[in-house]
């Protein structure tokens, strides 16, 4: 029996460790010169940046639960870069290359293992889709291949190759599909940053985002006033609702995503397999639990909750892809809330107030981008607001100059 | 199974309904600016809240408001669209405008 345990049951106050990877929360300064609102992966990766390679560290994560607590925690964690667009795919490429370094450079496993994923292509439709797709990612370094039914079944022997009477014609196979423990990612920048100087105040919240001559000069939370020299909201699933607080609105449209996960099994699948057309994605985790989620819901909706009908087409999907799943039990049922834009596309850079910077609408797609995300948006911000090439694209202004960054065939299940 | 109350048809599963997004003011497609444009296409409150959305009957291809809780996705009220839009919108370009 661990006496000290004893010692902790008895003590009213939640007990720190003496080399805790996080340091004891401090009490909140008057003034930093940046506020990240919002302490999931995002969030902890851009302090993390901004303390490693500009060497600013005088930083406050306020975060209104845990940390790594939202749809950090929510998503499936698919690492992945076949994208459509050159634009798109240059951006997630250089996420999956800062993926494979992580955990050397936390000194922290987030257990990033290289699976490959696939796309099952039903339609004619999706097999020149996929094509364009293999090309984009090849011209850009990418590993991915369109391979034929043949390769696909010695692939995944276990998949049905004519599931839900659609017919497997072919598949996008990318080969630099990955997949890590989304939670680590998050505690492992939070780490590294916490360690160079930034400050993490969990429990903390925004409730408003204080602007003077149309820049933001502070945020009021509920523990008080706090002043900053600039701010950058990184809140996904709520992005609208702090937006409109700093007097803007946002092209987003909020809906649900549901996922679950089944007891753990012997491993047979490697691969992560999504089918787009029946709006499932599977895979199993090194525990040998089952994954597998779907498209957002059919409506918007700023709630977690779970529905029959999703549950029965999404059980129905992944059943029609690996028919002997019919015999596994469900353990588990979440979802979360993503923040959509109209053309699948994040919204990075500035915004309509100055010195308040943008990291939102990550609808589905928002874990795979964590490591490069945090640092051009590091830069974004270290440079008092220039924009770096790679995240120009992405900038809320394409909206209204309707230059799209069109990547709705690029879901892993479409919408 | 969730119901929704269709005006046309009654008491439905929502599985047969289709969202249509939000009830907005329309600017004048023909004189209105690029960034008015822009914002009545995709700029959204997306706030929490009750809000008038546009829904679809499938089956029966019956379009009409419906008032929803966007957190706890409570429907308020149904009702057809003839009740607060009573005039017809023209987007082609009057016939004398085309010319010029």
């Amino acid at each position: 029996m661990p006496f000290s345990l004893l010692k902790y049951g008895l003590n009213k106050d939640y007990p720190f460790e003496q080399n805790a990877d996080l340091p004891v929360p401090t009490k909140l300064k008057a003034s930093y010169d940046v506020i990240i609102i919002g302490g999931g992966g995002h969030g902890v990766a851009i302090a993390y940046y901004l303390a490693k390679y500009h060497g600013i560290t005088n930083v406050a994560i306020l975060e209104k639960g845990y940390l790594g607590g939202g749809n950090t925690a929510r998503n499936t964690a698919v690492i992945r870069s076949n994208y459509m667009t050159p634009e798109g795919v240059k951006f997630y490429s250089e996420s999956v290359n800062m993926f494979k370094n992580l955990s050397n450079e936390f000194d922290f496993n987030i257990m990033y293992s290289q699976r490959g994923q696939l796309t099952l292509a039903h339609t004619d439709a999706a097999i020149r889709g996929f094509r364009q797709r293999a090309e984009v990612s090849k011209h850009f370094g990418g590993r991915t291949e369109l391979i034929g039914p043949q390769e696909i079944k010695e692939l995944v022997p276990t998949l049905n190759m004519n599931p839900g009477h659609l017919p497997v014609l072919g598949g996008l196979w990318h080969m630099d599909g990955a997949t890590a423990r989304h939670d680590a990612v998050a505690w492992g920048y939070a780490k590294g940053a916490t360690q160079r100087g930034v400050e993490l105040h969990q429990l903390t919240e925004v409730l408003d985002v204080i602007v003077e001559n149309n820049k933001v000069t502070g945020v009021k939370t509920n523990k008080g006033i706090v002043k900053c020299g600039c701010a950058v909201q990184a809140v996904a699933g709520h992005s609208s609702l702090l937006a409109a607080k700093a007097g803007f609105k946002l092209p987003i449209v909020s809906y649900p995503l549901q996922a679950m996960v089944t007891q753990p099994v012997k491993p047979f699948l490697d691969q992560m397999v999504s089918s787009s057309a029946l709006h499932c994605y599977v895979q199993q985790t090194s525990r040998g639990e089952i994954v597998f989620g779907g498209g957002s819901d059919p409506y918007p909706l700023y709630n977690s909750r779970s529905t029959l009908e999703l549950k029965e087409s999404l059980l129905s999907s992944a059943i029609e892809m690996f028919p002997f799943m019919a015999n596994l039990r469900l353990l588990r049922q979440w979802g979360g809330v993503t923040d959509m834009t109209s053309d699948y596309s994040p919204i990075m850079g500035l915004s309509p107030v100055d010195n308040y910077y943008m990291d939102a609408g990550w609808g589905t797609w928002g874990f795979k981008a964590t490591p490069i995300c945090g640092k051009t948006m590091a830069d974004l911000i270290a440079s008092g607001g220039k924009v770096p090439e790679l995240i120009k694209p992405f900038a809320m202004d394409r909206f209204k100059e309707f230059r799209q960054v069109n990547e709705m065939g690029a879901t892993a299940a479409s919408h | 199974m969730k119901i929704m109350i269709c005006p046309l048809n009654g008491a439905r599963n929502i599985s047969e309904f289709v969202y249509g997004g939000e009830v907005i003011t329309m600017p004048d497609p023909n004189n209105c600016s690029n960034d008015e444009w822009a914002d009545y296409v995709f700029f959204s409150d997306n706030g929490i809240g009750i809000v008038c959305e546009w829904w679809l009957h499938a089956a029966t291809s019956f379009w009409f408001i419906a008032e929803r809780h966007t957190a706890t996705d409570e429907i308020i009220r149904t009702y057809k669209a003839s009740d607060i839009f009573k005039d017809r919108v023209e987007f082609a370009l009057k016939h004398s405008e085309a010319k010029s």
